[in-house]
């Protein structure tokens, strides 16, 4: 739509933007990128003095419940300890619906800011996206005390963890554009969005063993991206290795896929958005 | 000063309208699109056009609302993309569509600087220069570590208004930004202004206050129903338009009634 050399800008109406012009821009507002991402984490941190805190009690509180749940009530055979299980992907799981749902509400949220300056309208998407990734690693310091506590080992497997966030969150990224340019256009995709991630949160082994489930819906399981995603962040933590060849594949793929895919429908939507913001 | 900033060539815009009304539900439009129920017809904001704003110079744009002035702003500041012709700008820009735009309200004075610094394109660094310059300029004083939730309408008006006008553009867009504060921040307000012109600041204004516009510009354009009435020297282009309020006025109503663009 627009090019854009140092002070010339050429509003034409047969331009295109192509998606190298967008990273160019996108470059050219890293400070306002960093600005987004600082105020994502003031705002979230400052309120209160337990802002800092409830990151890191959240899970915990959440451990103390399902560890009762799950230990107490339902049993799951061969889990154990049931915790690090559970939160080594949970928390990933958190981070991906947070993400997705913020950036929707945001883009919205954002649509008069969009209509008074030019900002390229992705970067909203990728700041939220880079404070979450911020956030799930501050959520994983209870994780490991946890660990401490209960005597699981820590491998060096976790130092494979920046390379699983890293993959997941480029996954995250590509959802989040398809989803909050869709948002734009449709008030009812967030609410429906939130009743799909319920539906994923079972249809991905978070909670509940991948031996549970019957062979026969095995594929269900299988074709499901998180289920591969988030295996990339449990395994060495929980079994304490490197995740396996086909599982780094598999996520690596489905993270560019999601990211091209969710790019280029935002890509083409976002020329039309402020007909709807 | 004999080049142009602003070069507008057959600039016109459209808006797409749905004709069963806006459809805002997903559901909705996979079953209007299945039934093929989905017409739109287009509303023309802005028709046809093409003026030049020198270097330096101060046009002021008034019209009735819904004209297309915010429209024209929006195609200057790059924000929204002409539908046909082509707008060319030289200069950094600074738009101030509205004051305030991208406010946090949980952040403080302090913090909001560098924000809205950012969002109007300039680095940490830069506004840290600046920051001074502004923290006087808003006479916010200790409140400036306040949270801005805390503060009154007036000083995220004046907050709003020092960041603005700080960045230092060579291209300032106002759209109806002029009447903020007290008389003597009004006072303080158009100093600034007339600062910028002496620098030789492209300004271009949107206000329906008719004398803030003979104060300040020095050129004027009329819109009327998203096309160019007149354009010229100040005195004369409003001389005009009065004339013709007042013939509407003075005429049965009715014919007053302009096809209003989406703000």
């Amino acid at each position: 739509m627009i090019e854009c050399s140092a002070t010339v800008l050429v509003n034409d109406a047969d331009h295109r933007v192509g998606t190298l012009e967008e990273l160019r821009d996108l470059a050219r507002h890293s400070h306002l990128l960093a600005s987004l991402v600082r105020r994502d984490l003031t705002v979230r941190y400052k309120r209160s003095v337990i802002g800092f805190f409830w990151t890191m009690l959240n899970p915990l509180l959440l451990m103390i419940i399902l560890t009762v749940v799950f230990s107490a009530l339902f049993r799951f055979e061969g889990v154990e300890p049931y915790a690090v299980y559970f939160l080594s992907e949970y928390l990933v799981f958190g981070f991906f619906t947070q993400t997705t749902v913020t950036s929707m509400t945001s883009l919205a949220w954002n649509g008069g800011l969009m209509k008074k300056v030019r900002v390229p309208k992705s970067v909203f998407a990728i700041s939220t996206t880079i404070s979450g990734l911020i956030n799930l690693c501050l959520a994983y310091i209870p994780l490991f005390a946890i660990m401490l506590v209960l005597d699981a080992p820590i491998r060096p497997a976790v130092f494979f963890l920046p390379v699983a966030f890293l993959i997941i969150g480029v996954f995250t990224l590509g959802v989040s554009l398809l989803l909050s340019a869709l948002a734009v256009y449709f008030e009812d995709v967030s609410h429906m969005y939130q009743v799909a991630t319920i539906g994923l949160m079972y249809m991905t082994p978070i909670i509940y063993p991948i031996s549970i489930i019957p062979p026969k819906y095995l594929w269900v399981i299988r074709a499901n991206p998180l289920t591969h995603l988030f295996k990339l962040a449990r395994d060495p933590i929980y079994l304490g290795q490197l995740p396996a060849g086909h599982v780094i594949q598999a996520s690596v793929i489905s993270a560019v896929v999601a990211l091209v895919v969710g790019w280029l429908v935002f890509h083409r939507l976002a020329r039309n958005f402020y007909q709807h913001l | 000063m004999n080049q142009t900033s602003i070069q507008f060539r057959n600039v016109s815009l459209d808006f797409k309208l749905a004709n069963q009304g806006s459809i805002t539900s997903f559901k909705e439009w996979a079953i209007r699109g299945l039934t093929r129920k989905l017409t739109y017809r287009k509303m023309r904001a802005l028709n046809d056009l093409t003026f030049d704003v020198p270097s330096g110079a101060t046009l002021g744009i008034i019209g009735h609302n819904g004209a297309g002035k915010s429209t024209l702003l929006r195609i200057a500041a790059g924000i929204l993309q002409p539908s046909e012709g082509v707008a060319t700008m030289r200069g950094e820009i600074a738009p101030i569509i509205e004051l305030g735009t991208g406010f946090e309200f949980e952040l403080s004075g302090r913090e909001n600087i560098f924000f809205n610094g950012a969002l109007l394109g300039r680095s940490w660094g830069d506004m840290n220069d600046r920051v001074n310059e502004i923290i006087d300029f808003s006479e916010l004083g200790d409140f400036i570590e306040q949270p801005i939730r805390t503060y009154s309408t007036g000083m995220v008006v004046r907050l709003a208004f020092a960041i603005a006008t700080t960045v230092d553009p060579s291209i300032l867009l106002l759209d109806e930004v002029l009447s903020v504060g007290d008389q003597r921040f009004q006072a303080k307000c158009n100093r600034r202004m007339m600062d910028f012109q002496d620098r030789g600041v492209t300004t271009v204004l949107v206000s329906h206050s008719l004398s803030a516009i003979k104060r300040i510009c020095n050129s004027c354009l009329w819109l009327d129903r998203g096309k160019v009435r007149a354009i010229g020297p100040v005195d004369e282009v409003l001389a005009e338009y009065s004339d013709w309020v007042e013939a509407l006025n003075g005429a049965p109503s009715g014919g007053e009634i302009s096809a209003r663009a989406p703000a």
